[in-house]
């Protein structure tokens, strides 16, 4: 079934609540097997969209169908082929982990044993099985986020959702679940995906959807996104705060765009193109205004940049902005 | 109409009825589950009519005037309904802290039927309030309470006791769903239920309040329910009382039951 639609297709989805305009005519296609990845800062609209794909709520307009359903008209059809992984874990605090999953299979109407062969294998494969009998209010942060990521998986789902799943995830968890994540598309599931991590986008998906404002500002592969941003970037960290100022002055002269300023790492980046003579004029003009560097970097453009240059706000780490779980 | 997404035939009414009856099963029992984590509130919610029996017992008591029974036979009808009624609550303070935690997000996004979630937490705290009652009838057997009740009458009023429980809890579905605020169903709780049920048959009779509140008393459910019940433990010949009552509480989860599983489908329209 679905094979000659998109996995996931939204047109023209609006999503508005109160004032806020969440969604302004987003449009999104992910072909069945491929993974999407949806970047975009705090209040873009991320959570919405996922939330509507995922039938947990309406959109204001515009056409939604995942696996070949519509969310609107057809939410059980859409709901037996799907799994989320929410922002904010969705797991029962009160029963152990194992119970969780088990509950989930059941729920999906997993035969008993099909259900606990499933559960089993899924904590093995998160690294749960030692805390698998422990009441959830006893995990950790990210040992609550793997539960999550389980319990979206219990059902083999055909379309996978993942808000932000590897926040608050140590190195070695994230790995594991960038392994798991492949596997999914490997054995034919459709992954959409949203991160704060460019590299984790650049790392996994087939296809980068950039949204702002609740709308696409800018699609393609990982190359094709950093060769619009175009040329090199050029990277100074200088030894002290003080220097920024006239690090910036000096790299705004030889740069073909405006400076982006780290001061936590005291470090200046420009986009610019990389002709004969250029790094020692950099080097010149540093040296003029007494601007010792401590690291001086040629690169290609990464994700990151292409996300700066986009969007208007700073991508964190984390949202820690619009914590609005409804 | 849009042509593009795909048709698939209907579910058999049937099927559709055995696997919520299945979900329902599978929520109950994640409730049951929850027991051992949650002793403080079993204890609080037995420990609660406890201090009524004995309060009533034996503080109020003397001064309370009951023509047709000793005042701890007339009450403890009275304090089973109460307690069912108070308690009946506590479910929708629950369903309220899922709302807001999140679980409910992932029932949503399961093929499973609305009506499971929200009755698997009702039968969890029916089974739950006939453990209270239970408890409470050792301690009023313990303080003088004597029913003259037949085994059939026993059966009739623990039966109405469970069917008013039930109908309660989805009362506190309904509010649950629409303030979706845990302290805002307690609130309401107070507010509404413990006046509905004090301002009955539970605890005095009703000939002792002023003429204008009697017909009031009389009409409201708590005091049909409570009359039912005590008219089966105490073997008065009562009439339709308790077909009265059940009327009720039947009457409760025709409206209310309905109006949650529409409440929670408008969930996604935020
Ligand atoms: N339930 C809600 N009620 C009111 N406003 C909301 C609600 N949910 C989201 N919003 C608003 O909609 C906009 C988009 O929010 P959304 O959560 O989709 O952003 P996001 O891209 O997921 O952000 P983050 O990276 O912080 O998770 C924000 O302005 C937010 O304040
Ligand atoms: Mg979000």
């Amino acid at each position: 079934m679905g094979a000659h639609s998109p996995a996931i297709l939204a047109r023209g989805v609006v999503k508005r609540f109160g004032t806020t305009q969440a969604l302004a005519g987003l449009d999104l296609t992910a072909e069945p097997g491929t993974i999407l990845g949806v970047l975009g800062p705090n209040g873009a609209g991320k959570t919405t969209a996922v939330r509507i794909l995922t039938t947990l709520l309406r959109p204001d307009a515009g056409r939604v169908e995942v696996a070949g359903f519509d969310v609107v008209r057809q939410p059980d059809q859409v709901r037996t082929r799907i799994g989320l992984a929410g922002q904010y874990a969705t797991v029962d605090e009160l029963l152990s982990g194992r119970e969780n999953l088990v509950m989930v299979g059941r729920l999906f109407h997993l035969p008993r044993a099909e259900a606990r062969r499933r559960a089993d294998a899924l904590l093995e494969r998160f690294g749960l099985t030692d805390v698998a009998h422990r009441p959830v209010k006893t995990y950790s942060g990210g040992m609550r986020r793997r539960l999550d990521l389980a319990a979206s998986l219990v059902t083999e789902p055909q379309v996978l959702f993942l808000d932000e799943p590897t926040t608050g995830l140590d190195p070695r968890s994230r790995l594991t679940l960038w392994e798991i994540i492949r596997e999914q598309a490997a054995r034919g599931a459709t992954v959409l995906l949203t991160t704060q991590y460019l590299d984790e986008a650049d790392q996994l998906a087939d296809t980068i959807v950039v949204i702002d404002h609740g709308r696409v500002i800018a699609s393609g592969t990982a190359d094709e996104l950093k060769d619009q941003v175009g040329g090199d970037r050029l990277d100074v960290t200088v030894a002290a705060e003080s220097d920024l100022e006239d690090a910036v002055r000096a790299l705004e002269r030889h740069a073909t765009g405006p400076a982006h300023v780290d001061v936590a790492q005291r470090q200046v980046s420009v986009p610019i193109r990389n002709v004969p003579g250029l790094l020692a004029a950099v080097v010149r003009d540093l040296d003029a205004r007494n601007v010792r560097p401590l690291d001086f970097r040629l690169r290609r453009p990464t994700l990151d940049d292409v996300f700066l240059a986009l969007t208007s706000a700073p991508a964190g780490p984390a949202g820690d902005e619009c914590e609005e779980a409804a | 109409m849009n042509t593009t997404a795909m048709t698939v035939d209907p579910v058999p009414v049937y099927r559709r009825l055995y696997w919520a009856l299945a979900d329902a099963w599978v929520v109950t029992r994640r409730h049951l589950l929850h027991i051992p984590q949650q002793h403080e509130q079993w204890i609080s919610a037995t420990v609660q009519p406890i201090i009524f029996v004995l309060l009533f017992r034996y503080v109020f008591g003397g001064a309370i005037v009951t023509p047709e029974a000793s005042y701890i036979n007339f009450l403890m009808a009275g304090i089973f309904v109460q307690s069912v009624v108070m308690e009946g609550m506590t479910g929708g303070i629950g369903l309220a802290h899922d709302l807001k935690r999140g679980i409910i997000d992932r029932f949503r996004t399961l093929p499973m039927a609305p009506s499971a979630v929200l009755a698997g937490p009702i039968v969890a705290d029916t089974l739950r309030n006939l453990f209270i009652i239970g408890v409470m009838l050792a301690l009023g057997l313990a303080v003088g309470f004597r029913p003259e009740a037949s085994a059939l009458a026993w059966c009739g009023a623990i039966g109405l006791l469970l069917a008013t429980s039930f109908a309660v809890s989805w009362i506190g579905s309904v509010v649950a769903l629409l303030v979706r605020d845990p302290e805002a169903v307690q609130v309401m709780a107070f507010v509404v239920m413990m006046p509905l049920a004090f301002a009955s048959s539970a605890f005095v009779p009703v000939e002792t309040m002023p003429s204008w509140l009697q017909p009031i008393v009389r009409h409201q459910p708590v005091t049909v329910i409570v009359d039912a019940v005590r008219g089966l433990l105490l073997a008065h010949t009562t009439g339709a009382a308790p077909w009265q009552a059940l009327a009720w509480c039947a009457g409760i989860v025709a409206v209310c039951a309905p109006l949650s599983v529409v409440l929670y489908r408008r969930l996604a329209r935020e």
